[in-house]
């Protein structure tokens, strides 16, 4: 028995050597031990003060690390104030500081997704923002009542297989996919929270019966559901289907780890409401005792080395003035923005309603 | 045995994580209460609740019944035959436990998506696409592969106790082989079948990462595209509380199945074992079915993760593995195992020894966090830990609370079936020869349960260290794990990031299992050189093989 243990031990430890030996190595090896108490709380101490002390902005971020991770670092570099980050997913994040009330240790909040953005301002669990960050961002890419600011952009595009399709194949509005000639040939992820913040600007433009008709014609098609755009990207490359709604970022994810890859991004050549660019953005949590911090780091966001990190590392479309998009992703200026108010699509009890009652979920 | 006589100290800790591991429960039930009575039951009765209720429970079912159908002939080839590399096999089919469904699932889908990996190598005998896996079949399909091991260890457990000289019997009697299994061999399995089977329906009802890669609406997925979009509990929590009420039926069902299960009187210490039937020609059969099932359940998804590693390592992207993540993951999973296992030991001992009211409400509330999605345990801990326990919120403590929470019965069942066999004649004896009740516990009760106790701690520690939900919302703010990394690549498409941290978390969650489990196949061989057991070996109860007693 024991001996079992020793060789177990033995293992893990050799795996562990392993690891260190092909990961590239972090260095900083003193961040996990001091998130992880060693000693049993209430022991003799408050952990909490141990692990956060008072100048640490803890961020509660929906964005992954893998996304955001060397941007929040750089910022740290930059301007010496230590960050703690809690990485989820967009709507958990959200979920989480809404469920841990007002003992909730979040300074900042920085989701992907306008709707979640607009819940947490709706419970009134967001800061007011000061006027001079806001006006960075073009109106309609910030909350209207000033709580949260958009930091990047994430245009709505039709993905589609270049071996199947030309872009004078596709039409001129999304509102067209109803044809029957694009029957089994679409994907689409009903249940992703980017095409269901597109559906409640769809409800916004052409009103309710529109957005139904819409999403009734392209049931009619029997368009490919997926879980998420990744899938559909690679869907729509692999020709399982040969167009599909997504965000425009993930094609040039998938460039960067294979040039060959055969899809390409198409953009409404006219202000559509299929072309709807959301964002993803920041505010303050009202429990906030570090407001200055987190101011900081709000600013940083859409200063000019963060919005240049946006171009380059996210193929985000930058929000800010003078910073310009990556190779094949237009600006802000070359798309035609629908004009939409993210801050008026927070509706998306209603949009689930309709999705439900037509059958898409 | 001594039913009823229960130590009370065994019924107030039993009490107390009985109370503990209800507390999700709980808070479902208030935050369904919140939006009132009338509308919960308006939203539980409505057209597609009921739809929804139909279709999980129909996957569960075919998960349960495919698990087992596959589990109970492994278990005997492994066991009873003459199979060649018994050993190896008995190893490589409890392995695909330690697939996240998450990561497995995915596996499947671009291997065997309509145009999949498969599907392009079939590309030159001209077919164009594979039939659609998405949808009931592949949801079915994956969550069989990755939770059959559910059943597979119990049974063989089972399997190896049983006494040949029962079968033997039946055979003198005039039944043939066949006859005998279901007469006499299966009826004995039973209630490790549904042991095994209990876990694997449970699962089925929870997990979130097959049915939502495969595209199958069960209770968890609409869960959670209910709850993203409303950041509401409280339609959730009608429906987290119908899948209480589910696990309930399945609880009573199983109950009922367990039947009476004194295995301390089924047979002496000193059991003999079977001669190993000879498979003869029905070998290459056998062969061939192992080896399938090795192939898509194990081979398959680790040559795609392998795929994506060597990919990443061409692209010169980032491995994103390091020391301190393996560290942080066998830390925050170890405790967590050591935990459970300890919380484990009183519901367990109470529904052995026990019997009435207070064993059985507290077997049933222990089983109430496994069968809900991780995400609607993992809130409720939230509300509860920042405003109850709030030093301990966002501590690595909490999270070790919130795997006991959610893994308890994985140990409760390990300890109980080892207990099962400790006569409690032995316990009697050292106290008559003057042992005091907490000598007796040391000396006698702790060493013959203690199998169990690892086996248990095994098959948490696994489980713990593929658990994503709880892990990312209750942490220590910066904690990262190899699954909260394998999460943050693939959330974003980032797939060859993922590779290295996934395929150390699988062979990592596999190692203690992996030994576990070779362990008692040495111990087999060895016994089947000596038939005799010792004398010694028998009376001090080491002839129960640890393996026998996983769940």
């Amino acid at each position: 028995m024991v001996r079992r243990w020793k060789l177990l031990a033995a293992m893990l430890a050799m795996f562990a050597l392993i690891a260190a030996g092909c990961g590239d190595d972090s260095g900083d090896s003193d961040d996990n031990d001091d998130a992880a108490p060693t000693t049993l709380p209430g022991a003799d101490d408050d952990p909490a003060d141990d692990e956060i002390p008072d100048e640490t902005l803890v961020v509660y971020s929906g964005r992954s690390e893998e996304l955001v991770g060397p941007l929040l670092e750089q910022f740290t570099a930059d301007t010496g104030i230590a960050v703690e980050v809690r990485y989820g997913d967009t709507a958990q994040m959200a979920s989480l500081i809404l469920t841990e009330g007002d003992n909730s240790p979040a300074d900042v909040y920085y989701g992907q997704d306008a709707g979640a953005l607009g819940a947490l301002s709706n419970a009134g669990r967001l800061a007011e923002l000061d006027q001079g960050i806001l006006d960075l961002v073009p109106e309609g890419l910030r909350s209207p009542d000033g709580t949260w600011v958009g930091t990047s952009g994430r245009a709505r595009v039709v993905v589609y297989n270049t071996e199947a399709l030309t872009e004078a194949d596709l039409p001129a509005s999304i509102l067209d996919f109803t044809d029957p000639k694009w029957s089994g040939r679409m994907g689409w992820a009903p249940t992703n929270g980017s095409f269901q913040a597109f559906v409640t600007a769809l409800r916004l433009v052409e009103g309710e019966d529109g957005a139904r008709a819409w999403l009734e014609g392209i049931m009619a098609n029997d368009p490919v559901t997926y879980d998420n755009n990744i899938a559909i990207v690679e869907a729509v490359a692999a020709g399982e289907v040969e167009v599909g709604f997504v965000n425009h970022y993930y094609l040039q994810r998938f460039l960067a780890e294979d040039p060959d890859f055969t899809a390409a991004n198409y953009f409404f050549p006219s202000d559509d409401p299929g072309g709807l660019v959301n964002v993803a953005g920041a505010g303050i949590v009202d429990t906030s005792d570090d407001a200055e911090l987190a101011t900081n780091l709000i600013e940083y966001l859409l200063s000019y080395e963060a919005q240049m990190y946006f171009s380059g590392e996210t193929f985000e479309i930058p929000l800010v003035a003078d910073v310009d998009p990556a190779e094949g992703v237009p600006s802000l200026a070359d798309i035609n923005v629908p004009d939409i108010d993210l801050g008026a699509i927070d509706d998306l009890e209603g949009t689930l309603a309709l999705l439900t009652d037509v059958g898409a979920l | 045995m001594r039913r009823g006589r229960v130590p009370s100290l065994i019924t107030i800790l039993g009490l107390l994580v009985g109370a503990a591991a209800a507390l999700p429960l709980a808070y479902l039930v208030v935050r369904a209460t919140e939006i009132g009575w009338s509308r919960s039951f308006e939203i539980a009765t409505s057209e597609r609740a009921v739809r929804l209720l139909v279709d999980t429970s129909v996957l569960a079912l075919a998960v349960t019944a495919m698990s087992v159908a596959i589990a109970v002939p492994l278990a005997w080839l492994t066991v009873r035959t003459d199979l060649p590399g018994r050993r190896v096999w008995v190893v490589l089919t409890t392995l695909p436990l330690a697939i996240p469904t998450y990561v497995g699932g995915y596996t499947f889908v671009s291997a065997l998506g309509p145009k999949g990996l498969v599907q392009g190598w079939l590309e030159p005998l001209g077919v164009e696409r594979l039939p659609e896996i998405y949808g009931f079949r592949g949801a079915w399909l994956v969550l069989t592969l990755f939770s059959y091991p559910y059943v597979l260890l119990p049974v063989r457990a089972a399997m190896r106790r049983l006494d040949p000289s029962i079968e033997e019997a039946s055979r003198t009697l005039g039944r043939g082989r066949l006859a005998t299994f279901v007469r006499v061999v299966l009826p004995q399995l039973r209630p490790s079948i549904a042991a095994g089977a209990l876990l694997v329906a449970l699962y089925a009802l929870s997990d979130f990462g097959a049915v939502s890669l495969l595209r199958f609406d069960s209770f968890t997925r609409v869960i959670f595209v209910q709850y993203r979009a409303s950041f509401d509990l409280s339609i959730v929590s009608v429906y987290g509380l119908m899948l209480v009420a589910l696990t309930i039926v399945v609880l009573v069902f199983e109950q009922r199945t367990r039947g009476r299960e004194e295995f301390h009187r089924l047979h002496g210490s000193g059991a003999r074992r079977a001669a190993a039937v000879q498979l003869s020609s029905w070998r290459w059969v056998a062969l061939a079915a192992c080896t399938l099932l090795v192939l898509v359940a194990l081979v398959l998804p680790m040559s795609i993760i392998g795929y994506w590693l060597v990919r990443g390592i061409r692209a010169e992207e980032p491995l994103r593995l390091t020391t301190d993540l393996v560290l942080a993951s066998v830390k925050a999973s170890g405790l967590g195992a050591l935990v459970t296992a300890v919380a484990a030991w009183p519901v367990a001992a109470l529904s052995v020894r026990g019997s009435g009211f207070v064993p059985r409400l507290v077997e049933r509330l222990s089983w109430s966090g496994y069968a809900l999605p991780g995400v609607v345990v993992a809130l409720s801990l939230v509300f509860f830990g920042i405003r109850v326990v709030t030093p301990l919120y966002q501590t690595m403590w909490m999270l070790v609370f919130a795997y006991a929470v959610l893994f308890l019965p994985q140990a409760v069942g390990a300890i109980r079936s080892s207990m099962l066999q400790v006569t409690p004649s032995l316990e009697e004896a050292s106290r008559l020869l003057g042992a005091g009740p907490f000598a007796t516990f040391r000396r006698v009760t702790l060493p013959l349960v203690r199998p169990g106790v690892m086996a248990g701690a095994a098959l948490v520690f696994l489980t713990c260290m593929k658990e994503l939900p709880a892990t990312l919302l209750l942490a220590p703010t910066g904690y990262s794990t190899l699954a909260t990394q394998v999460y943050n690549a693939t959330v974003e498409g980032f797939f060859a990031r993922a590779a290295a941290p996934a395929l150390a978390l699988i062979v990592l969650s596999a190692l203690p299992m992996a030994l576990l489990v070779l362990r008692e196949t040495e111990r087999q061989d060895v016994d089947t050189e000596e038939p005799e057991p010792t004398q010694a070996e028998s009376s001090a109860g080491a002839a129960v093989p640890l393996d026998q007693t996983v769940i």
